[in-house]
């Protein structure tokens, strides 16, 4: 037999036709299009931001309300949270579960103190009479801001949720699928945040 | 590369059912680590530019806005897997229509109300 004669030989049919993608990467595609619009939801959410961020009608600005050493602790939570999310997801894929364990409760742990020093700069704003009520300013700011921190909310909702289900059903393909799901979304949010803290602290507080 | 004068797909899935998981080789902690480096040094630059003069005072914006696209390039290459992969075609375009209407959005928005406050207020 010679090399021509294996050339030549007709091809499997299947050779020619790749055959429909590995679940996983459609359930990844179809939730990065999710992804993708709640995005483009927030860049209208950024966008009326930018438009009402000088309209403060006399009340308190960016530069006398925000502060960025307390900011700089809630982006490094949420970055720290997202490193920690990465690894849980690969403890995942090498069926490790007290990894996986540990590393999705320093996720939970990390966003939950975020929301907290959120949550409570919001309260501190609130008190001294710069609510979402008082400007045009701090109406887009607490929108912006809040929904950012409603998403956190439901991320970390979702985190107890797979956890719940991974301590359930164990790593099941259909479980690891709804695990990637949630840690895109978790690197989403911090992606989010990235805008928000350049646009309206770091820019806003000058 | 060709066989019998037809091009063969580049992957050859004769070993792979359809439909069927494949355990595929993920990005390792390596790459986790090193992308959280990267974000943390372009995290700390961001705050630091915000706060001193080490730019020209009138570029500021401008620095932290290039430093806000870089952080979140590192996001999408070693958080988000955005890669070359043959698997990451239909994501990369679906990011850039994306990143397409978000411009339209933000830059729309601006231009129309700067504007409106110039000629109506």
């Amino acid at each position: 037999m010679t090399v021509t004669a294996i050339d030549a030989a007709p091809l499997p049919p299947e050779a020619l036709n790749p055959g429909p993608a590995p679940t996983r990467t459609v359930v990844a595609y179809g939730f990065w299009i999710f992804l993708l619009s709640d995005i483009i939801m927030f860049s209208g959410l950024f966008a009326a931001y930018a438009v009402l961020w000088q309209h403060t009608a006399g009340g308190p600005t960016g530069r006398e309300l925000f502060d960025l050493p307390n900011v700089f602790i809630e982006t490094a939570c949420l970055l720290l949270s997202s490193y920690t999310c990465g690894l849980a997801a690969l403890s995942a894929e090498h069926r490790q579960a007290g990894r996986f364990y540990l590393l999705e409760a320093m996720t939970f742990v990390l966003g939950a103190a975020f929301l907290f020093i959120e949550f409570s700069e919001f309260a501190g704003m609130v008190a001294k009479g710069a609510g979402p009520s008082r400007s045009a300013f701090l109406s887009a700011f607490f929108t912006l801001v809040g929904m950012h921190g409603a998403h956190v909310t439901s991320g970390l909702l979702l985190l107890l949720y797979m956890v719940a289900q991974v301590a359930a059903k164990g790593f099941r393909p259909h479980v690891l699928r709804r695990l990637l799901c949630f840690s895109l979304f978790w690197h989403a949010l911090d992606i989010i945040w990235v805008g928000v803290f350049t646009l309206v602290y770091l820019i806003g507080a000058r | 590369m060709s066989v019998a004068g037809r091009p063969l797909p580049e992957r050859i899935p004769a070993e792979r059912t359809p439909g069927v998981e494949v355990e595929e080789s993920r990005a390792g902690v390596v790459s986790y680590t090193v992308g959280f480096g990267f974000a943390v040094i372009l995290t700390v630059m961001s705050f630091v530019v915000a706060q001193t003069d080490l730019l020209w005072a009138p570029g500021i914006a401008v620095g932290l806005v290039v430093l806000a696209f870089a952080q979140i390039g590192v996001h999408l290459v070693f958080f988000l897997h955005m890669g070359t992969g043959s698997d990451n075609t239909n994501n990369i375009l679906a990011l850039t229509y994306g990143v397409w209407i978000v411009f339209l959005v933000l830059t729309g928005s601006c231009w129309i109300m700067v504007n409106l406050s110039a000629n109506m207020l």
